[in-house]
């Protein structure tokens, strides 16, 4: 076995038998009171696994996309699902932007403090009025002298309630004024508490422990200082984290459905019903067969998208196919953990319907299927463009 | 201050076990962890060694095929260094002989100031390797420690009794077997377990250690039989008619527990 392949069981190890001091119950109080993992944020901090893709230069752990999903995989599939992997997702790899493009004052300054889960980081980008189409947002940040000036909305910043800073992509240069449509945006780390920042979660199906948000930015005042890189390069440097968040999504998807299956699984071993264990019929025992297959095969995607990435080689495709394979087959797992357990499986005490809820949650974000598909049909089987 | 701590590799508790029908002991080929009872041990050790300013802690092991992932994790929450003895003679090796190869492994890292080890494994339950071991050593043993105080030369242990607890004093070095609960066993951090990687793990022989006979040979007890634990009888189920209350009251005075 390599080095990295036996570094990646000890990583999953550590990390199932730290989770599993988080049980079920656990999970399902934070969602049902809508309550931050606070006790299970803090441990992962604790033990450098927040900051385990940062560069160990500013305190992290200074491994890759490969080891991060692990770490998340291993976190939804001890039952934490997205409740527990959205506490971490961001502070994980949400900062390669800067890592890659920041100023060494700048990682200075917060690279450490988000490694040791001190500082807590949300992303914004999407606005209402853009969805997927990102180059027609229109949060506007002006330069006004040493500060910029950034007024507009955005929604679905997770985790913006306990944030500290929030990653904000804004415009610096008006669409109309702009060659390309993907120039004139610039990336920003606007203090989550600075006059003017609003937050209102947004009620949602699931992962209630981690609030998503609609985020207000007022006439908020940024220092320069607080721009990543060049101004009007915020696009670019977005694209660098795009492909690694769909694999880390991909592989908390992963984890959602080991769960779903292990807990049908034990529940088809248990329920007797005339006379036998149900799991003894081929009606239940096939769908979760399938389950576990799908969810094989797509874990062998995320790995190879994942060491592309390491590896800094193209990964487009593998990336999508990973983020697409994956929320499938955790949702099919989910779907059939539900179905196995009957009627039971409606009720809260057997969890399955929480992880029912959460595993819709990456055929979602961070971009829908159907735009997994697009990109596949236009860039990997040359099709024409669609929009 | 220098600390050694025995730890235990056992099969994964979380997944079935298995016994040999050939030697009517449990089977060790899958990957064996940590003994959880051990990890107690080891934060113990690593906390006095803290509290001391100095020192280091060292764990010592035995197994028949040379795993090291359960030491490993010792050693990611932060011992320094170990010593495995690992050898195919050791099968089938009783208590006795367990001690005395654990013995001279504590010998072989020149010995400690104090010497920590669980009060029983987890898969073996024999309960009787700490003392067998101070015995050999020739150190003072304290058993059932649940509080742990180096005061200079001499140890202050709070000993769990089936009444309360004994306050025993005994100097140093010295031998203790503490209880699971003595302290709250740290998790290896990612820091932790990459750094064990490096960490020296010294494997001998028992031969090296100059301990014979081992094995079946050496041991003093034979596994002539292995019967399934018999079930437990089934409750007695009350139907709550009001007064139920009194049938339970009346149960437990029969027990002598009110």
């Amino acid at each position: 076995m390599s080095d990295r392949r036996a570094d990646l069981e000890l990583i999953r190890d550590t990390v199932a038998t730290l989770c599993a001091r988080f049980d079920d119950d656990y999970w399902a109080h934070c969602d049902a009171e809508h309550r931050f993992p606070w006790d299970f944020y803090r441990e992962m901090a604790a033990g450098g696994w927040i900051g385990i893709a940062i560069p160990e230069v500013y305190g992290g752990g200074g491994r890759g996309i490969l080891e991060a999903a692990a770490v998340l995989e291993e976190v939804a599939a001890s039952g934490a699902c997205m409740n527990g992997a959205s506490a971490l997702h961001m502070s994980i790899f949400g900062m390669q932007p800067v890592i890659l493009h920041g100023t060494d004052e700048m990682k200075q300054r917060y690279l450490p403090g988000v490694a040791a889960g001190e500082i807590h980081v949300a992303f914004g980008v999407t606005e209402p009025d853009a969805g997927t189409d990102t180059t027609r947002i229109t949060t506007r940040a002006v330069r006004d002298g040493d500060v910029y000036r950034i007024t507009g909305r955005k929604v679905w910043t997770s985790k913006a309630l306990e944030a500290d800073r929030i990653l904000l992509l804004t415009r610096t240069t008006p669409l109309d004024q702009c060659t390309k449509p993907t120039q004139g945006m610039s990336l920003f780390l606007v203090d989550r508490h600075a006059p003017g920042v609003g937050v209102t979660p947004i009620p949602k199906l699931g992962r209630n422990a981690v609030a998503s948000c609609e985020t207000t930015y007022d006439d908020v005042v940024v220092p320069v200082a607080d721009r990543v890189g060049d101004e009007g390069e915020g696009f670019r440097y977005l694209l660098d984290g795009l492909n690694a968040e769909r694999v880390l999504i991909a592989a908390e998807a992963l984890g959602i459905g080991r769960a779903a299956l292990r807990r049908a699984v034990h529940y088809a071993n248990e329920r007797v019903v005339f006379g036998r264990p149900i799991g003894q019929n081929q009606g239940i025992a096939f769908p979760l067969a399938e389950a576990h297959a799908r969810l094989r095969a797509a874990a062998l995607m995320v790995r190879e998208a994942a060491e592309r990435i390491d590896a800094g080689l193209p990964c487009g495709e593998e990336a999508n196919l990973a983020k697409y394979l994956a929320a499938e087959a955790g949702f099919f797992a989910a779907d059939r953990a539900v179905q196995t357990h009957g009627g039971f499986g409606y009720a809260t005490e057997y969890h399955v319907e929480r992880y029912f809820r959460e595993s819709r949650l990456p055929r979602l974000a961070p971009i829908s299927q159907e735009l997994v598909l697009s990109y596949v049909a236009e860039h990997v089987l040359r099709l024409p463009r669609s929009y | 201050m220098n600390v050694i701590v025995c730890v235990k590799q056992i099969p994964d508790p979380a997944t079935p076990g298995a016994l040999d029908p050939g030697t009517k002991t449990l089977k060790r080929d899958g990957k064996l962890i940590l003994d959880e009872s051990d990890s107690y041990g080891v934060e113990m050790a690593l906390q006095l060694v803290d509290a001391a300013g100095g020192g280091e802690v060292s764990i010592v092991s035995m197994a028949p095929n040379g795993e090291v992932s359960g030491m490993r994790t010792a050693l990611a929450m932060g011992a320094a260094k170990g010593v495995l003895v690992s050898d195919p003679a050791l099968q089938g090796s009783d208590a006795l002989t367990t001690a005395k190869v654990l013995a001279a492994a504590v010998g072989k890292l020149g010995g400690a100031d104090l010497v920590i080890a669980a009060t029983e494994s987890s898969d073996g339950y024999t309960g009787t390797v700490p003392e067998q071991m101070a015995e050999v050593l020739g150190l003072p043993s304290v058993t059932f420690a649940k509080k742990v105080v180096v005061d200079g030369g001499s140890l202050k242990v709070d000993r769990q009794t089936e009444d309360g607890y004994d306050e025993v004093t005994c100097p140093l070095p010295a031998l203790i077997s503490v209880t699971a609960g003595v302290v709250e066993p740290r998790y290896p951090s990612f820091k932790g377990i990459m750094a064990a990687k490096s960490k020296p793990i010294d494997t001998v022989t028992a031969g090296d250690l100059g301990v014979s006979p081992t094995g079946w040979a050496g041991a003093g007890q034979e596994i002539v039989d292995v019967a399934q634990a018999e079930a437990r009888a089934a409750g007695e189920i009350i139907e709550d008619d009001g007064e139920g209350y009194t049938k339970i009251v009346a149960f437990l005075e029969n027990l002598k527990v009110i």
